[in-house]
């Protein structure tokens, strides 16, 4: 089935769901949805890594994705935590107003 | 014959009184610290009875000390009879000293400390006088050097006896500048440190290089003996304990530059250009120091020039070629100086501190023990005939006398000076009337045994040891012939210096003021001791630290050093102020940035694949 869709229609696909994620990462305040936009970048390499993997006949794209997933799985549990600590704290989810860092 | 127990005797005594004596009673210190120097004493004459005749050196190898490719120093000690006659000064007198030294300073704060110095003094005096090669005899020479300062500024809350400390730390250092540079170049030339070694090679070594060395060691005793130009410091050193400037700047430290000249008799007698200098510095120093203490009213001031003088005696000696006349000298006036700083001691001791002898006067019926040791004392000093100084001083004169005129006639005129001040501050100390406002008591029998006896040998020890004789295997004959005429015009002059005292001082009282007054300029320009010290600070001292302050500090260590470091920090100050800007805090142009980075890496990659530099 692969072998009728060319390949450069994946990597297509799999750029425009890195340039969304990168948008949405910068354009948008809300952390859930700057999260979100994360989990997309993520999987847009992914897909990039599967891609290569069957053009090349190799495992280590697939490796890679697998390892992908589970640091976004982790990635995911803490940031999700980190996010709902600073919900309780701030009674916000305005990224532009969690600037404390700043002096 | 185990003669590492001599230094180690008196170290002991330092390092149990060091580090417990504050816990002991004074009769504790006391018997650690007299009782090891005693000790000491009596191991020498132990030691050199055993030793007998001694016409060869016996040396004692311990252990090697340094051993680096073709340099091995030996823990050495040898003796040998001029070792035999330093050990007896040292350990003789230094024993007299410490247990006069119990009644001087009963009254003192620090007792334990006192002593504890002055015990480590004694250990590194005997190991300067023991070793067996140059470089022991600098370990000696450098402790010493230390303890004089230490005891020097004993007082060490009074800035006066800090400073003077200093000053002859310092000076002394010049001199062991000298001292370094001779010993490089004799393990150069000779390829060891050892005496024995040294001097077998020294006749054939060049006399250009000999003499180079003659007179680099010579500077080194300068800096010690107190000799024209770095004899500054001993003046100054009079503000340590009286003790001390009896043991280590009249009768033992300061004649260690005397003895180590006379150790290097072979490398001298080789090198006749640095014995003439020798003997010239040894005259000019006798004689300036002797005018210096003519105008001198602190009783331990006309002292100390009197040492400076008699130090140069020993060193025309020495530089005469008459080198067991200047040991000769050296022993003798151990006996007297010794006594005279003792005496001048008692004397302010019994006037509770006070040391201008504007303020003693008719001292003679209110402490007579006193004024008779001390007349003793200045008898001998003015070589009165048939007194310990006697014989010494003629010894030098007469050898004097043979290596060039000149010098005889100046040592005699240096003699009339000596016996004039000498007896000027005698009678102005126990003559005429009263001038001062304390109640003189005699000092207790502690301080007056060491005195009696050392005013017995100060009047006989000339006579009872003859050193010129004892010394003859040791150094080459001296020529000299024994001549009464020289020797009576010496005694002469030494006789109508204290018949001048005599009319000045007691007869005619007001004679020195109308002369004081009557040339005024010359009085004032000996009274200020040539204003040398004044010189040295304007031509070194200034100099020296002004330079500092301009060029070190704040030229190279302020501007140059702490300006790259302070011109580093301010550059990263700088930089970070601008790149702080880019710290916002805000996320999302974090996110920018990493995402304009990102198409930056990008671009660059196409460009270059598109320039074809990469596959």
């Amino acid at each position: 089935m692969m072998g009728h869709v060319p390949l450069s229609w994946f990597l297509m696909l799999s750029a425009v769901l890195f340039s969304l994620g990168v948008a949405g990462f910068i354009f948008r305040r809300n952390i859930i949805t700057m999260f979100m936009s994360i989990e997309l970048i993520l999987n847009a390499v992914n897909l990039t890594f599967i891609t290569f993997a069957y053009q090349r006949q190799q495992v280590a794209g697939h490796l890679l994705a697998f390892f992908v997933m589970v640091v976004a799985a982790a990635e995911a549990a803490v940031g999700l935590a980190i996010i709902l600590t600073v919900f309780k704290n701030r009674e916000t989810l305005n990224i532009d107003d969690l600037d404390s860092m700043k002096n | 014959m185990q003669l590492w127990l001599i230094p180690i005797l008196p170290l002991a005594g330092f390092l149990i009184n060091g580090l417990f004596g504050r816990r002991f009673s004074k009769g504790l210190v006391n018997a650690f610290a007299i009782g090891s120097v005693v000790l000491a004493f009596l191991w020498v004459l132990k030691t050199l009875f055993g030793l007998g005749g001694l016409t060869a050196a016996y040396t004692e190898h311990y252990f090697t000390w340094i051993q680096s490719g073709a340099l091995s120093v030996g823990c050495d000690f040898s003796v040998d009879r001029l070792t035999a006659v330093m050990l007896l000064v040292v350990t003789g007198i230094g024993s007299l000293i410490h247990i006069y030294a119990i009644g001087y300073m009963a009254h003192e704060g620090g007792y334990y400390r006192f002593f504890a110095y002055l015990n480590l003094f004694m250990f590194f005096m005997l190991t300067l006088v023991l070793a067996a090669n140059y470089l022991v005899l600098f370990v000696g020479w450098e402790g010493v050097g230390l303890c004089s300062y230490l005891l020097i500024g004993f007082y060490f809350d009074k800035k006066i006896a800090t400073d003077a400390g200093n000053k002859a730390f310092i000076v002394n250092r010049i001199g062991d500048f000298g001292f370094s540079l001779a010993m490089f170049l004799i393990f150069r030339q000779f390829g060891s440190f050892d005496f024995a070694h040294v001097f077998a090679q020294a006749p054939a070594a060049p006399v250009g290089l000999l003499t180079l060395i003659g007179i680099l060691l010579m500077f080194g005793a300068c800096g010690k003996s107190a000799q024209i130009p770095l004899y500054v410091w001993l003046p100054d050193a009079m503000a340590g304990p009286t003790p001390v400037s009896a043991l280590i700047h009249a009768a033992t430290m300061v004649t260690a530059g005397v003895y180590m000249t006379a150790r290097s008799w072979v490398i001298y007698t080789h090198a006749p250009i640095a014995m003439d200098v020798i003997a010239y510095i040894g005259i000019a120093t006798a004689f300036v120091a002797a005018t210096i203490g003519l105008a001198q009213n602190d009783i331990k001031k006309v002292f100390a020039y009197s040492t400076v003088s008699q130090l140069g005696y020993m060193f025309v000696g020495v530089g005469c070629g008459a080198f067991s006349a200047g040991i000769y000298h050296l022993m003798t006036h151990a006996f007297f100086k010794a006594l005279l700083f003792l005496g001048a001691g008692a004397v302010i001791h019994s006037l509770s501190g006070e040391q201008d002898m504007r303020q003693m006067g008719g001292l003679r019926a209110k402490i007579p023990w006193t004024f008779g040791v001390m007349l003793c004392a200045s008898l001998a000093i003015a070589g009165f005939p048939f007194t310990s100084g006697f014989f010494s001083k003629d010894a030098i004169l007469l050898a004097a006398d043979h290596r060039a005129p000149w010098l005889y006639w100046v040592g005699v005129f240096t003699a009339g000076m000596t016996a004039f001040y000498v007896f000027r501050a005698f009678f102005m100390t126990f003559f005429g009337k009263y001038r001062g406002k304390e109640h003189p008591h005699e000092s207790p029998p502690v301080m007056l045994i060491p005195l009696v006896i050392l005013a017995g040998l100060s009047l006989v020890g000339g006579y009872l040891f003859k050193i010129p004789d004892f010394l003859r295997p040791v150094f080459p004959a001296v020529e000299a012939p024994e001549a009464f005429g020289p020797m009576a015009v010496a005694s002469a002059a030494g006789l109508l210096g204290i018949a001048l005292a005599y009319l000045m001082y007691v007869y005619r009282p007001g004679i020195p003021d109308s002369i004081a007054s009557g040339a005024k300029g010359l009085y004032t320009l000996v009274y200020n001791k040539y204003f040398v010290d004044e010189i040295y600070d304007a031509a070194v001292v200034k100099p020296l630290v002004g330079g500092s302050r301009v060029v070190l500090w704040k030229g190279f260590d302020a501007g140059l050093i702490d300006g790259t470091v302070n011109g580093i920090g301010a550059r990263a100050k700088g930089i970070g102020g601008v790149l702080r800007l880019a710290q916002s805090g805000n996320t999302r142009s974090y996110a920018t940035w990493i995402a304009f980075g990102g198409v930056l890496v990008i671009f660059g990659m196409a460009a270059m694949i598109v320039l074809g530099g990469l596959r």
